[in-house]
């Protein structure tokens, strides 16, 4: 079990390592994030009661898209280089292994999303009461994002133009986040309690970390066949 | 018959184009479903026919 | 009865011994779900009383209701066929998620134009509106993006093999998710509810009016299973092609 638990912090430190070491990279889903907010106040107006009426369901649409985007390359270039075929023969078990490379993914680019998410809310007019549950929600939600699109980063990982396919394999399987998570904050701000979507996004939060794992890796035996 | 008239039939009270749109696209893809998989049935059957007839030639 | 069971299971992970006993399936699912949705799509357009509420309107049900319910249980099989490729690596199930999705995505799309013409003149009249984002509609929508992201998978993968077992993968997940979706759409819909439209149908109908929709959804159910039939056995086909019994079939077949 030692082992196990070794194997899955050496594979964390080195996905990080490996992810710190082109820190351009690291960048671009956070750049896409705010420049794709910036669109919205461009293309609606920049009246603060549109916009922040529309704030939550927009906040959290691009963090999909952003999550979806940063996701093709989760096991692409490990896939690239061949340290992914070894990677899948010697891990034991290999769901752990997987976690670990959501676990890091989702550190560089799900919480700086939620860490970026309240000073773009404050862009589009989020009222200061409601930034405490967008951070909740997007900490509660970016991880089952990630924990589902590995699965589909997995089907993926063998095709040349993966990204645009992987969107759209795993966009549907996103709804019930969206919906919860922007209204959450949707509901506080109309002066309602958020507890019960947060609580049901943490549920889903565990069921995706005790679910997706295993789907992941046999997406992934199954995408390395091809 | 709940209805008068053949007239009175294709009208459906005034929502006879709804009705009769929405049975249109049940046909059609009802239709679409015979035709598509009977087309690749003859397809792949076409093809199988052409390799055994080579097959036969060769070992003429 | 055990062994029975065991034996038959086992001849189902055959495709030529499907394809030797469905030779006359087709035929007869074809010609039988087509009679009995022509039965019921007449009842129910010329003989079926008018509904108090909606007129006439409400006739687009007997291909609404059949759509929708077919749509549902062809990605139910698409995700059953998935797991037990998955688990059994059954050759017949990974060409039943091949051949299932393009004819379910058909069948989605069908729910949902029946379903707008249904709704404008029903409960959109007064309204320029053509859509409403209600539960099932929204529920209807997410299934076809379902069926869409298995069918562009597939299409991607240029190897059968691994395309079979991926958009299996993916339909197992889906089908996990369906619940989850349908709860969420429907606890989103309580929150931004539309107050004025409720597409809720009436509990109790009389028998004139759900008998013929009996009819027509087990005629639908009935043509379903008849273009899987032509579907699967083509598939068997193609994919067999290089077997010594296929080419004898297709030396009867030149002869």
């Amino acid at each position: 079990m030692t082992g196990a638990l070794d194997q899955f912090g050496g594979q964390l430190r080195r996905d990080l390592l490996v992810a710190f070491r082109s820190p351009g990279e690291l960048m671009n889903p956070l750049m896409f994030y705010l420049m794709a907010v910036a669109l919205f106040p461009l293309g609606l107006g920049p009246a603060p009661d549109t916009l922040r009426e529309v704030a939550p369901g927009i906040l959290w649409s691009l963090a999909l898209l952003s999550t979806l985007l940063s996701l093709d390359g989760l096991f692409r270039r490990d896939f690239e280089d061949g340290t992914l075929e070894l990677f899948v023969l010697k891990v034991e078990p290999l769901f752990l292994g997987v976690v670990a490379k959501v676990v890091a993914h989702w550190l560089v680019t799900g919480l700086p999303l939620t860490l970026l998410a309240p000073v773009v809310g404050l862009m589009l007019f989020v009222p200061g009461d409601a930034i405490g549950v967008l951070i909740a929600s997007l900490l509660l939600g970016t991880p089952v994002l990630s924990l589902i699109g590995a699965i589909g980063a997995g089907l993926t990982v063998g095709l040349r133009r993966g990204g645009l396919l992987l969107t759209l394999i795993i966009l549907p399987l996103y709804v019930p986040v969206l919906i919860l998570g922007a209204g959450a904050i949707t509901a506080v701000m109309d002066g309602v309690e958020a507890h019960g979507q947060l609580l049901w996004l943490a549920a889903m939060l565990a069921a995706a970390l005790t679910l997706a794992p295993f789907g992941a890796a046999l997406a992934l035996r199954v995408g390395m066949e091809q | 018959m709940s209805f008068d008239s053949f007239q009175a039939f294709l009208e459906m009270g005034g929502h006879g184009a709804y009705v009769w749109w929405s049975y249109a696209a049940g046909l059609g893809v009802l239709g679409y479903n015979l035709f598509r998989p009977l087309r690749a049935r003859r397809r792949v059957l076409d093809a199988l026919r052409r390799s055994a007839a080579q097959i036969l030639r060769e070992e003429r | 009865m055990k062994q029975r069971l065991k034996e038959l299971w086992h001849q189902l992970g055959s495709p030529r011994w499907f394809y030797q006993i469905s030779g006359r399936w087709p035929v007869w699912l074809l010609a039988l779900g087509l009679i009995l949705i022509a039965a019921g799509w007449v009842w129910g357009l010329a003989y079926a009383p008018p509904d108090y509420q909606q007129g006439n309107s409400f006739r687009i049900m007997y291909v609404h209701v059949p759509a929708s319910m077919l749509a549902q249980s062809c990605y139910i099989l698409l995700g059953v066929a998935g797991a037990v490729l998955l688990i059994w690596r059954m050759k017949l199930a990974d060409m039943v998620v091949a051949v299932a999705a393009p004819i379910g995505v058909g069948f989605v799309a069908l729910s949902l134009v029946t379903g707008v013409l249904w709704g404008k003149p029903t409960w959109l009249q007064a309204s320029d509106r053509w859509w409403v984002w209600d539960a099932r509609t929204t529920s209807m929508l997410v299934l076809l993006f379902l069926y869409f992201g298995i069918i562009a998978l597939r299409q991607a993968i240029a190897r059968p093999e691994s395309a079979g077992r991926a958009c299996a993968v993916l339909a197992v997940v889906g089908l996990i998710n369906i619940p989850i979706i349908k709860y969420s759409v429907d606890w989103w819909l309580t929150l931004h509810q539309p107050a004025s439209f409720t597409l809720t149908e009436k509990p109790a109908m009389p028998a004139e009016m759900w008998l013929p929709l009996l009819v027509s959804a087990l005629g639908f159910y009935v043509f379903f299973a008849g273009a899987m039939t032509v579907a699967l056995r083509t598939e068997i086909l193609r994919r067999e092609q290089r077997t010594q019994w296929v080419r004898d079939l297709a030396g009867v077949l030149t002869r």
